[in-house]
């Protein structure tokens, strides 16, 4: 078995727990850290593709777009990040709906 | 043989790793776990020749995203809350995310595996790109609609994240001044902005380029935020907007300028590519490091804000 098979089985393995976590657990944080174990299984199994190819070098193409996917991937989990404690600060406050904030916005 | 154990190892440890992340009590615990995974998997791609994408997880996928969710520790409870019975839930969870990766793996490795890929497409086209090193090329020049709207992606993200936390809390004043932490972050300065900028130099060749350079100098400002009295910067202030806008009005503008002369968008006159790609890079540095910085928040934790509110 060549080694970009191990890394892409390994990658759908990490892709599968992800899901499996997302649909499990309540907790915000815990739902972010799935959502991000998710992105990282379908990075590694698209990098692993990239080592498909028989001879030479990489495909460089995957490798970009990865590149601006982990980018992509730790914006959105800074606005998860920032909506939770969005959720957290108004909930610690009570009054959900319409409380304002004591910085005002 | 030393590879194939390496490779077994870390492909049988990530998703290991992956499912102690959801599957430990205690978020602090899985926040470590996380990390761990994160520099598991910058190691796996060290592995499969992909150093770029191995310095960048390193840096912002397992570095800045650690940060972020640390400090999320600081408001949320310790315990995820789990009511559901744990033992028979287990058995379950294992049972789908192993028939998942049987469907998925079946899938993937169902395709034909004769293909050649882009690559030697992009080795033919790498002399007209300004650049040597593929990845820089495929980034900056054959594919740079992609980086263009990766950074109003993070734009738009900064501002999200800005918009539903607006306040930016200084660090109050009067926390005392751990001296160890203050000589630190002095002594690492000169060799983050050292790394950072030889990063930018050595992505038209090597590995390396804006994003790397870029999330190293954010690390390096969160280590800022952290250590001394500097506050996460404030969108309200004029000079950090223009910073935030350095890169996309630059890398617009650069790619607009061919449509005066008869080019398509993005198209860059091959006897000035270097130099246009080096420029922007350096622009989107600014951008990127400022927003990865945005993200991270200086601010303490509302838990202790509702003492004083009824």
């Amino acid at each position: 078995m060549s080694s970009w098979v191990l890394y892409a089985l390994s990658g759908m393995a990490m892709f599968s727990v992800g899901l499996v976590g997302l649909f499990a657990h309540r907790h915000v944080v815990k739902r972010i850290l799935a959502s991000n174990i998710m992105g990282s299984g379908v990075l590694l199994v698209l990098v692993a593709l990239a080592r498909r190819v028989p001879s030479g070098a990489p495909d460089p193409i995957p490798h970009a777009l990865v590149l601006t996917g982990i980018v992509v991937s730790v914006s959105s989990t800074a606005l998860g990040v920032a909506l939770a404690r969005r959720i957290a600060r108004l909930q610690s406050t009570g009054d959900v709906s319409t409380h304002s904030e004591p910085g005002g916005s | 043989m030393m590879d194939a154990l390496l490779d077994g190892g870390l492909a049988l440890s990530l998703p290991f790793l992956a499912w102690l992340v959801l599957h430990t009590e205690a978020l602090s615990q899985a926040v470590v776990l996380f990390v761990a995974m994160g520099l598991m998997s910058a190691l796996a791609w060290a592995r499969l020749e992909a150093p770029d994408i191995a310095l960048v997880e390193a840096a912002v996928g397992t570095g800045l995203t650690g940060a972020l969710l640390m400090h999320t520790l600081s408001w949320t409870e310790e315990t995820a809350p789990e009511t559901l019975t744990r033992a028979t839930r287990w058995v379950w969870d294992i049972l789908a995310a192993t028939a998942l990766t049987g469907v998925l793996g079946w899938a993937v490795l169902a395709l034909p595996t004769d293909s050649q890929g882009l690559g030697p497409e992009v080795a033919a086209r790498l002399a007209d790109s300004g650049v040597e090193h593929p990845v820089t090329a495929v980034l900056l020049n054959f594919r740079g609609y992609d980086t263009l709207l990766e950074i109003a992606v993070l734009l738009v993200a900064a501002l999200g994240a800005r918009a539903v936390n607006p306040r930016t809390d200084r660090p109050k004043l009067e926390t005392e001044h751990d001296p160890l932490t203050g000589e630190l972050f002095r002594m690492m300065t000169p060799a983050v902005l050292l790394l950072a900028g030889y990063l930018v130099w050595v992505g038209a060749h090597g590995p390396g380029g804006a994003f790397q350079a870029g999330a190293i100098l954010a690390g390096g400002g969160v280590v800022a935020i952290l250590t001394t009295r500097m506050g996460t910067p404030r969108m309200s202030s004029r000079r950090v907007r223009w910073a935030l806008l350095t890169g996309p009005l630059l890398f617009i503008g650069v790619a607009v300028a061919p449509l005066f002369s008869g080019g398509r968008l993005l198209e860059f006159p091959p006897r000035l590519a270097g130099t246009l790609i080096f420029v922007v890079e350096l622009a989107l540095t600014v951008t990127i490091t400022l927003v990865l910085l945005m993200f991270f928040p200086g601010a303490r934790p509302p838990k202790v804000e509702p003492e004083g509110a009824p």
